[in-house]
């Protein structure tokens, strides 16, 4: 077997465990109860998803010049998912609905509710 | 290589429909804008597949700009939700 | 600096030193991310980069990041390696999750005060905790340096015990990556603080 055709298989086989990756945030997106919960599933198979279907684009193509591009997509990939994650979660976190009766602990809450109560006092 | 095109092909078009239909029943805006940059980023692995595909290296600037706009849309969308609760 | 005192302040001012030193880090970044887009390491691009950098750094200034350690090679490998792999776990306990029928998962707000409290430690170390298995960045405290954690599939309080401990694990190898020593020997000498005599959050 040539080096070629190795090279495209491990090509086909990331682009497939990616493509499978794609629907289970996929479906987790369906699935899932509440905003929280669905903020992982867009944050993780999301990104190894798309991650390994640039690696099988750049094994299939096998040029410098588009390997660095695809290298530049999955490093703005790896650093503005939880980026873009952290500003969904903190303009959603106390207002949307977030099913509590799932949660076994609640810290940021009793954070909140301290700051509250300093601002008070300060007012007071 | 076309089986392989042809099922992945499949899988992100469920995928898509899946994360379409989140993005139709929300509820608020903040699930719709987790949901449209799944959708964004199963867009850019199609294109990257049929780049793949095709040996064709025309669309991955697309990529690169893609990746960029679906985090400023979902950055942009956050603060604009936050704004108006604040209200 | 003073250890183990977890509110000093999380940006002293820049010395002139570290302010260049700053400027040439995001340089070099820059210049990166334009020879990368151009696919060709050529003088041509390096220095149309370089122009590019100077007039982006010129027009729309960083805010001051102190970048006070140096690179461990070691330690960053370390780091990548189990951060690559903690992704894939991370991707396979999601997709489980959500395809496993009849089962809705259960999870926890937690706050961690890291031991480390530097804008770059807080802001690497969320990234990364966004992309390992079960975490998710809500809400991050600069001044004391806290991180507001949303974890997903534990379901009892001591698996958000054992969780907790596995952030500050996360911590040390980011310290061990791109720390300075004295953040070295704190993370080596604090072990795994006690968060509720820090916040006093009662359960709810």
């Amino acid at each position: 077997m040539t080096l070629d055709a190795v090279l495209d298989i491990v090509a086909a086989v990331c682009l497939i465990s990616g493509a499978l990756l794609s629907l289970a945030a996929g479906v987790a997106l369906v699935r899932f109860p509440d905003l929280l919960t669905r903020m992982h599933a867009a944050a993780k198979p999301q990104v190894l998803g798309l991650l390994l279907v640039l690696v099988g684009c750049a094994l299939r193509l096998r040029t410098g010049v588009d390997i660095t591009t695809l290298v530049l997509v999955g490093i703005f990939q790896l650093a503005t998912a939880p980026v873009a994650a952290h500003m969904i979660g903190r303009a959603g976190y106390p207002h949307e609905e977030i099913r509590t009766d799932l949660l076994l602990t609640d810290e940021l809450a009793a954070h909140l509710d301290r700051l509250a109560g300093e601002r008070d006092e300060v007012r007071a | 290589m076309t089986t392989v095109a042809v099922t992945v092909t499949v899988l992100l078009a469920v995928a898509g429909g899946l994360t379409l239909s989140r993005i139709i029943r929300g509820p608020s805006i903040l699930d719709r804008a987790v949901a449209t940059d799944v959708l964004l980023a199963i867009i850019v692995a199609a294109i990257a597949t049929e780049a793949a595909y095709s040996r064709d290296a025309t669309a991955l600037p697309v990529l690169v700009v893609l990746a960029v706009l679906g985090f400023v849309g979902s950055v942009s969308i956050a603060r604009f939700a936050t704004r108006r609760k604040s209200e | 600096m003073t250890p183990a005192e977890p509110v000093d302040p999380p940006n002293p001012p820049l010395s002139r030193s570290a302010r260049h030193r700053n400027q040439i880090i995001a340089m070099t970044g820059l210049v990166t991310v334009w020879v990368l887009l151009w696919g060709t390491l050529s003088w041509a691009n390096v220095i149309s980069g370089l122009v590019v950098a100077a007039i982006l750094i010129a027009v729309f200034p960083l805010p001051p990041v102190t970048f006070a350690g140096r690179i461990h090679p070691l330690g960053m490998l370390r780091f990548w390696r189990r951060f690559l792999s903690d992704l894939v776990v991370a991707s396979a306990q999601i997709a489980w999750l959500a395809l496993r029928p009849r089962h809705v998962p259960r999870s926890a707000i937690i706050a961690v005060p890291l031991r480390v409290n530097t804008d770059l430690n807080l802001t690497l170390t969320a990234e990364a905790l966004t992309l390992v298995p079960g975490s998710l960045i809500l809400e991050a405290d600069r001044t004391t340096g806290t991180l507001f954690v949303h974890v997903i599939g534990v379901n009892s309080r001591d698996e958000v015990e054992q969780f907790r401990r596995s952030v500050y694990d996360l911590e040390a190898r980011i310290i061990e990556a791109v720390g300075s020593a004295d953040e070295l020997r704190r993370v080596r000498t604090a072990g795994y603080p006690n968060p509720l005599a820090h916040l006093e959050g009662e359960p709810t």
